[in-house]
Parts: C-alpha cells; structure tokens; sequence
C-alpha cells in the first residue's frame, strides 16, 4: 500500500515538514523533524530506484486524476538516480547542519533555516520527479525561492546583494522556461512530457517549436550555470552558510542538469534536438571554454569557497560536454558526472565548513599550518581536491575516463586534450591549498584551533569516502548511468 | 492584417523587452524589481492569451447552454490556471526581492547598485 | 601461502605497516622498528613468488572491476618479480639508512616520512605486479602522489619549488599524455590487459603506432627522457634516502619498468621492429643519455651530478627497449637491477658524506677519503659498477646491450654507448680521485664537522649508515657472479 504511494511520499514528507519546522520554533527540535524528514526522503528515493532497476519506469498520478489531465509523476532510470543523488546529499547533510549553523546563525533563525532547507529539497526532488511541464516550473520556483533565502542568510553581508543578484537571474531564467513551456503547450495542446515526447516529433518545422526550445534552453542554461550564464554563481557560493554551499553545489546545479538532459533527449527527442537543431554544436564549445576558463580563473581566487565555486562551473563543463556528444559513452559520462560531482564537491564544501567553523575564514592565508591542526578536515580536503583532478581510485577519474573515452570515439583529439588539461588546471588550484594548509607554518600567535566536531567530520567524510569507494567499485554508478543513458538515447521510454 | 491581429502577442513581446531592459539597464535595485515585474507580467499575458477562444465564454458549467455542433464555446481553462499559480510565484519572489532590498539598505544604506560596489571596493 | 594471496599480501605488507608506523608516531623505537619489520616481512612474501615464476608459472590476483573489462588485476611475470625484488629488498636496507641518518640530521616530520615511504614501496609493488595498463596507471599515480611529501619534506622554499616541479611535470605527464595514449589503446585494442607479443599487433599499424609510442615514452615522465627530465634534478632536495631508494631505485624504475612492459607487452617487441618506429626511439635515448652525461659533468653538486647520471642510465633502459629484439630487452632490463643497486650505493655515500661533515658539493670532498674510507670505498665500487667494469654487475647490463644494438645493426649506439662509459669515468671517478689522492685543505672553522675530526683519523658516518652502503656495495659485486639467474628468469620475456 505505502509502496504505491512512494512517489507521492518522496515529496510530501519534505514538504509537510518544512511549515511544521517553523511552528515548532526552537531550533534543536526543527532541526530534528528536518533530518527525519530528510532521510525518509532518502528511504523513499533508494526504494524507487530499485523499483525502477527491477521492473521499469513507475508512472504515478497524483491525486489519482489521469495523466495526461492530471499530473504525473514518473521515475525511470535517469531521475531515479537524480532523486537518489539528491535525496542523499541532504541526508548527509542534516547531521552537519545542527553545529555549523548553530555557529553560523542566530539562534532565532534556526526554525527558519530548517523551513528553507526543507522547502528547497522538496523543490529539487519535486522537479526532479515530476512528468508534467509545467509542474516541474512550480518546484523550480519552490526550490529557488528557498535557496534564495538560504543564501542570504550568510553571514556577511555580500550575501544579500549575493542573493539578489541570484533571485533576479534565477527569476529570468525560470520565466524563460515558464515561456518555453508555455509555447510547447500552444503547439501540442499538453503539458505532459510523455505526451510532448509523442506530439512533438510531427512538428519538427514549426516555429514555435523552435523559439520553445530556445527559450527552455536558455532559461535551463542560466539556473545550471552554463557558461556564459554562470555569473550569480561566484558569489552566491561563496557567501552562503557553510552548510547551503555544501548542499546546493552538490544537488541544485545537478537537478538543473537534469532538467536540460530531459526537455533534449525525452521531450524534444535526440533526433530534433541533437540532428535538426544541432544543439551539441552550441554546447561542446561552450562547455570547453567553461573548462578551460574557469579552472583558470580558480586558480586565482585566495578565497577558497570561491575558488571551489569557479570550478564547480568548470565541472557543469563537463556535464554539458558529455550531454553535447549526444552518444551513450558521453551521455554516461555527463550522468556520471552528475553523482560523483555532487559527492566530491559536496564534501570539499563540508570541509571548508569545519575549517570555518573553527577558523573563521576559508581565505588561503587562514589555512596556513592546518594540516597539522586539522589534520583529518584537510586530509579530507586533499581527498577530494585529488578526485577532482582526477587521479586514479578517484571518481574523478572514473567521470573522465568516460569523457574522454566519448571524445575519442568522435575522434575529437582536441577536446579529449581539454578535458586532460581542466584536469591539470584543477590540479594547480587544489594544489595552492595544499601547500598553504600543509607545507606553510601556522602564523604566529595564531589561536590554538582543534579538531572539527564528529558531528561535522562524519558527514564530511561519509561524502569524500563515497568519492573514493564508487572511484574503485563503480558497478553501481556505470551500471546506472548506463542504463540511463541508453533509456535517454532510446527515446521517451 | 494578420500581423496586426496578432496584437496581444506584439504586446507581450514589447513588455517582455521593456521589462528585460529595465532589469539589466538600472542600476536601482527596486527598479530592478519592477523591471522583473513587468517581465513576468508579458508571460502572464502570453498564457491567457493561448487560453482564449474567440466567441468563447467563460468556462463556467450553465444549464441551459449547449454548444452548437462543431463549434466552441468555452476558453481553455487551463492555462488561466496556470498562470494563476505563476502569478502567485511572480508574488512571492517580489515579496522576498523587496526584502532583500530591505535588508540591503539597511547593510549599505543604499539601494543604488553602483554605490553598493564601490563600498564593497573599498572594504 | 599460495601466489594469490602472496601478491595481494605483499600490496598489504607495506599498507598495514604505514598505518602501524602512523600509529606509533609518538614512540620513535617502535615507529622505526615496526618499518624493519615490515620491510623484512614484504621482502619475504616478494620472494615466496619467485619459485613459481622461475618454473614459468604467472601467478595472478583479482582486487575488483573497476570498470567493465578493467579490473584491479595483478599477475606477476619474470619482469615484475625482478623490479619487486629488488625494491623490496633494497627497502631493507635502506630503511635501516634512514634511521641513521633521519636521527643523526634531527629531521622533523619523521612520521610522515616513514608512512609516505611505506606507501611509495605498496604502490611500487603494485606497479611491478601489474596485470594490466589500468592498474599500473593506478599504482604510478599513487607512487608519484606519495613521494610527493617525502621530496618537499623540509617545507623551505627550495623544498616546495622543488615539490611543485615534481609533482606539476609527473602528473602533467601521466595524465596529459600517458593517459591519453592509454585511452586510445583501449580504444583501438579493446583491452589493456598486458599479453605477450603485445596487444597492439593487427590492430594498428603506421603513424597511429608511432604517435602512440610518443605519447607512452613521453607520458611515463619517470623515465626522464628529455626533455621532461627536469622532475629529477628537482626532487634532489629531498633527504638523501629518499634520493636514494625512490630517485634512484622506486620512482625512476618505475618509469623504465613501465616503458619496458609497454613496448614489451602493450607494443610487442615484433611490431615495434616490423614498423621501424623503435629507431627513432632509439636517437631520442642515446640523445638523452649523452647530453645528461655531459651536463653531469658540470655539476658540482654531488646529488645533481648524481641525478644527471640516473637520467643518462635510464636512458640506456629506454634504448634497450628501443632496440626492439631480444638482446636489447634482456639488457635494458638486466641494466634496471644493476644500475639500482650501483646507484643506491652512490647516493647512499653522498648521504654518509653529508650527515659526518655537512658537504655537499664535489669540490669541497678533497681528502674525505682518508676520514672516510669505507664510504669512499663503497662510492669506488659503485662508480666502477655503473661504468660497467667487469667484475662488477653494470657490466652485464651494457653487455646485453651492445649485443642488442649489434643484432639491429645499429653501429652507431654501440659508439654511443662507449662514449657514455668514457663520459661515466669522466664524472665519477674524479670524486674518488679527490677523495683519496689530494690532500686534504686545513680544517675551515665553519665546518663544524671538518674541525672536530682529528686530522689522519678515521671519522665515518654512524654505523647506520655505513652498513647498508657496504651491503649495497657488495651487492654490485655479487650481482656479477649471479647474473646467470637473472637471465634465466627473464630469458621468457624476450623469447615468448
């Protein structure tokens, strides 16, 4: 009974919780219905995605009205395992939270924190489990106007023009796919992305089909931090709670993500967005130079959130590069790219959250000699920075493994050598902080700086040894993103 | 005269331009609101303008009233719906836009884009 | 123990022991005699394997797929048993160096000096295991990122520099390059696994062999080819034990071990001779291992000098893989053992000679030999065994190889290599000659060491020290009585 129900609960457990938070006022309390909230969350998307691997997509109508009137909520490989990446981020994350934003916000904020923070995991898995349209634009909104909050509750006080400058871009881009949407529903008469999936192909010529694509590519592109799109990202990150970094560098660019991999391959269809449009011939380039200058310009940041934030846009590269081939070894590569992203990024940001907690800056000067005072928080930290370079027994490697593999296959030397130098790129950036944390003296009379609190170092490392374990057995993450990546070629099933 | 009985979409794209052209021309942070607004409201008008049926009524259930065979006589009332729920999203990120403006005077004492840079400059 | 389980213990050996010696950081006694042990146990598991090897068997051990068709495989074959042997043995010997001098110079940081090493030999092992191309990759990178913290150990300035060049021009290598080739392999082959007579052969031929042949000998940058040398000099400022067992045993072997089972098992020795592309090969090794020569001859640096030579001997390695026929690869590899054991001893005295009187360039060394004449004994033996005079075990090495170059009829690198010799006695032995015959200057109130020793006495470095030099330089000269063995085990390579 309750697992027929599954698809509905992965979002109404979230979202019931959220109001409740704020009505139970004190933090500690909110706090706790969040993280239950949240790994029930994560319950129900590990049990959907075993559903789905054993017997197929899972197709659920909300409230019981037939789709294509009603609203349709549809699991299959690909979101399966978006759900699940997301889901489990925030699980991981909960823990964490209680001490990092104990330390970061005023007491009287904590309810509203957990409210916000539930809000914005309802309206990442909500888009991301979602088969209807305009349905996904209603969750966007959800999950952008809680992270809109999120951000501005940083400390310092960047974080509010940060913020700002996130809502205008993150509106206009949410309004673009909101037209996107609506140009579709003009042309076809539904909302339903089955449905589109089948009315579409007919209308290849049509221009509304056209300008709608447009607009849903653009509007896609500015919440994923496409390059050239990316510039509310920098900040954004870098002025967010330690915790709210963490948490959207791991799943809000994600979900976006998955959001384009959709509207391309299952609404739109390979054929007409990949063989009439060409769309690749937009992304490959533009997910190259976001390899290439945005590693770079990582490399010159002394504030390492925002040296971390600069080379998430470069990994989005990656992704996008992956999608841009439009094969199955380049689309594995982007999916894989998705998890193993939002594990090693996820747990550099936790990192950087103790560092802060017991630092108070994550400025390179202030991580000078913590390599001995903090020796697992930086351990942790090189871990990651290793995986994000690439190395071997990283899944790092594993994601560019794959890239490249999709590159060699077009015969595309040169964008095989891209990806190979963002690895050195990101080499040299990860490599600054070591040195300062490791190799540079404590200043003197620097405060005597503990260790970070277990409750902070756990979640830290459950994400940075995901990293290394699905680096060396990676049955689970290629099996999946196979799988997916063969549903999303095949077409709309 | 086609072009021109297309009207309410040549409004839509007018509004959707003044409305973007505000946004990234003014550098006063509530302009920029107001910009946004009027840049969401083209799209409110895009969708009700899909919706209707021309010779249609509204669709409201009346006895009495039957169609003639072949013809409409009800607007679609789904995108009204919809755009009822977008209307209530354009809301809410106002309401938290102008918030955030007002906590951005109070940080900077100023709303003026311009202005908050160069102090963030100097610091 | 069966072979399984014995190549998988040997990876773990030396793991285990890193995570004991971290343990133990506060207890210096137990930290060090814990290395001992494990570098004793290793050594004894390393050498359990070689009866089946040396009966022709090919004992082999999955970890895990780590990607479909690229599992974690090792499988140990005559090449790989000779490099385990000789890393896990020289580890002994050096580990016991490292106690003396790490104490006599007050290192700080010795608990990661120690782990970091104990990591440098798992994973030299586990590239000498190897089962296939993936899994070498692996064991390279963690070799290079291991070592890392042992070359930039004193924290100076000099110390990063010379860490950032390490590590910046390795991995720029292996993943620029290396990796890129290694991707286009499994891509043209299907598969990585290391197979005798290559599994490149049928499946590419012309400039695609070529090109790739770049991208291997160039992206395995621990081989040292110029022009991507420069990692080596720069990781001399690096204590002297890590100069000594990974710069001039661990690391640089790799490297050529590396190249060697590339052309060997990835090329196969047949299409690298059938498609001429080994000659070329061959003009940039005997390039390499003259221009290091000469610039070895410049340098006053004992150390750098030192370095120069390992990159011009390395180069020898890579021509006998060149060479592409029999001779030259049963040289090429006979030369990895002999050379490592030569050269541990070379650097090891460069240590003696620092840690008793704080010298370190060649023209402040007149008259040490008198003070110190075991260490200036040992350093004899040792030049003489990387000149290649017999009865010492270099000779053998450069005998292979001229047999080689004679087979391809390639006159000219059996020049280069007499040349090379000249250029070895022209750099190495005037350091002895110093030692020995010039009298010594009268004692400098700076040196705080030259002035203490009473001048005619003998004044050695700790027994730590010495020791394991004598040992070394012993073993160069047995390795001339015991070559016989050695071939035997490699003569499969050569002739499948």
């Amino acid at each position: 009974m309750i697992a027929a129900h599954l698809p509905a609960l992965q979002i109404v457990l979230p979202l019931a919780a959220a109001p409740l938070c704020l009505l139970l006022r004190r933090g500690t309390l909110a706090w706790a219905l969040a993280l239950a909230a949240s790994w029930a969350a994560l319950v129900c998307a590990a049990l959907l995605l075993r559903q789905v691997l054993i017997s197929g997509p899972i197709s659920y109508e909300l409230g019981s009205w037939a789709a294509p009137w009603g609203i349709e909520y549809r699991v299959d490989a690909v979101n399966g395992f978006v759900l699940l990446i997301v889901a489990a981020v925030g699980a991981v994350i909960l823990p964490y939270a209680r001490t990092s934003v104990a330390h970061e916000l005023p007491e009287e904020q904590h309810a509203t924190f957990y409210t916000a923070f539930l809000l914005c995991l309802t309206g990442l898995l909500g888009v991301t489990i979602t088969g209807d349209a305009f349905n996904l634009f209603v969750f966007l909104e959800i999950s952008s106007l809680s992270s809109y909050v999120l951000i501005a509750l940083g400390r310092d006080r960047r974080a509010l023009t940060a913020a700002f400058q996130y809502l205008v871009m993150g509106t206009i881009g949410a309004t673009f796919i909101v037209i996107g949407v609506g140009l579709l529903y003009m042309a076809t008469g539904t909302l339903n992305m089955m449905d589109l999936a089948e009315r579409l192909p007919p209308l290849a010529g049509n221009r509304t089909v056209l300008v709608a694509f447009a607009f849903l590519t653009v509007g896609t592109g500015l919440k994923l931090a496409l390059f050239p799109l990316h510039f509310w990202l920098p900040n954004a990150y870098a002025y967010a709670p330690s915790v709210v970094t963490g948490f959207l560098a791991a799943t809000a660019t994600k979900v976006s993500v998955y959001v384009l991999l959709r509207f391309f391959f299952t609404v739109f269809g390979v054929g007409y967005s990949f063989e009439v449009l060409s769309v690749g011939k937009l992304l490959i380039p533009l997910a190259a130079i976001a390899i290439l200058v945005c590693s770079t310009v990582a490399i010159f940041q002394n504030d390492v959130k925002r040296m971390l934030a600069y080379s998430s846009i470069a990994q989005i590269g990656y992704m996008i590069m992956g999608i841009g081939f439009a094969t199955t070894t380049g689309l594995t590569a982007g999916i894989l790219h998705l998890f193993n992203h939002a594990m090693m990024k996820g747990g550099l940001f936790l990192a950087l959250g103790c560092v802060f907690l017991r630092v108070g800056s994550v400025r390179l000067e202030a991580l000078h000699g913590l390599g001995k005072r903090m020796p697992l928080t930086m351990f942790s930290f090189v871990l990651g920075g290793l995986s994000l370079v690439g190395v071997p027994l990283t899944v790092g490697f594993i994601s560019k493994w794959y890239l490249v593999q999709a590159a060699l296959e077009r015969d595309d030397w040169i964008l095989a050598v891209v990806v190979l130098v963002g690895s050195l790129l990101a080499l040299v950036y990860v490599w600054r902080v070591v040195e300062a944390a490791y190799f540079k003296p404590a200043p003197e009379g620097a405060a005597k700086v503990e260790e970070a609190p277990l409750s902070m170092l756990i979640p830290t490392w459950v994400l940075i040894g995901a990293s290394i374990y699905f680096g060396i057995d990676t049955s689970l993450t290629v099996g999946v993103a196979r799988q997916a990546a063969a549903q999303l070629i095949g077409g709309a099933s | 005269m086609e072009v021109f009985g297309l009207y309410n979409y040549w409004i839509v794209i007018v509004l959707m331009m003044t409305g973007f052209y505000v946004v990234i021309s003014r550098g006063n942070l509530i302009k920029k609101i107001v910009g946004l607004n009027i840049f969401q409201t083209s799209m409110f008008i895009l969708y009700i303008s899909m919706g209707k049926v021309r010779g249609g009524t509204a669709p409201i259930i009346v006895e009495g009233l039957a169609c003639p065979e072949g013809a409409v006589c009800y607007s679609n009332p789904l995108p009204h719906v919809l755009i009822l729920t977008a209307i209530v999203v354009g809301v809410a990120t106002t309401a938290l836009g102008l918030a955030l403006i007002v906590r951005i005077k109070e940080a900077y004492g100023t709303v003026e884009e311009d202005e908050i840079q160069s102090q963030e400059v100097e610091t | 123990m069966s072979p399984p389980d014995a190549i998988l213990l040997s990876l773990a050996i030396p793991l285990a022991g890193a995570a004991l010696i971290a343990l133990a950081h506060r207890r210096p006694n137990l930290r060090e005699a814990v290395t001992l042990v494990t570098s004793g146990l290793m050594f004894l598991t390393v050498a359990s394997l070689v009866p089946e090897v040396m009966a022709g068997g090919r004992p082999e051990a999955t970890l895990i797929e780590m990607l479909p068709g690229l599992p974690l495989r090792f499988e140990v074959e005559p090449l790989g048993m000779m490099f385990g042997l000789l890393a896990s043995g020289l580890w002994i010997v050096t580990s016991v160096y490292s106690i003396g001098y790490m104490r006599a110079n007050d290192e700080a940081h010795q608990t990661r000096y120690y782990v970091c090493f104990a990591v440098a030999l798992a994973s030299t092992i586990g590239v000498a295991f190897a089962g296939n191309m993936m899994t070498l990759f692996v064991f390279y990178e963690a070799l290079t990122l291991s070592t890392y913290p042992l070359v930039a150990h004193k924290g100076t300035d000099e110390a990063m520099r010379g860490g950032r060049t390490y590590l910046g021009l390795l991995l720029f290598t292996s993943i620029g390059l290396q990796l890129l080739g290694i991707l286009w392999t499994w891509r043209i082959a299907g598969t990585l696994d290391f197979t005798v007579g290559g599994i490149l052969a049928g499946k590419a031929s012309g400039p695609v062999v070529g090109i790739l042949l770049l991208l291997y000998v160039y992206g395995i940058g621990k081989a040292a080819l110029m022009p991507f040398h420069r990692w080596l000099p720069a990781a001399m400022v690096a204590p002297t034990p890590v100069s000594a067992l990974l710069h001039a045993v661990a690391v640089v072997k790799v490297g050529v071990f590396t190249v060697m089972k590339v052309v060997v098992y990835i090329f196969g020795i047949d299409l690298l001779a059938a498609t001429g592309h080994g000659v070329w090969l061959t003009y940039i090794a005997a390039a390499t291992l003259l221009s290091a020569s000469l610039v070895a001859l410049t340098q006053d640096n004992l150390k750098a000098r030192l370095a120069y030579s390992t990159i011009s001997q390395l180069a020898y390695v890579v021509l006998g893989a060149a060479l592409a026929n029999p001779w030259g690869v049963i040289g090429g590899s006979m030369h990895i053992a002999m050379h490592a054991m030569g050269k541990i001893t070379l650097f090891f005295c460069a240590g003696a000679i620092y840690t008793a009187t704080h010298k370190t360039e060649v023209s402040q060394m007149t008259g040490l030999g008198r003070i110190m004449p075991f260490t200036f004994g040992a350093f004899l033996i040792g030049s003489l065994s990387i000149i290649g005079l017999p009865p010492l075990g270099g000779a053998w090495g450069k005998w292979y190889l001229m047999l080689g170059a004679a087979e391809g009829e390639q006159l000219i690198m059996i020049a280069v290599l007499m040349i090379s010799s000249l250029l070895n006695v022209a750099y190495l032995i005037p350091i002895v000659a110093r030692g020995f015959f010039l009298p010594s200057p009268e004692p400098q109130p700076a040196s705080a060491g030259a002035a203490a020793a009473p001048r005619g006495g003998i004044r050695e470095a700790p027994m730590f020290c010495v020791v394991p030099l004598c040992l070394t330089a012993l073993g160069c000269l047995a390795l001339f009585f015991f070559a016989d063995p050695i071939y035997r085990l490699l003569e499969p390579i050569a002739a499948p």
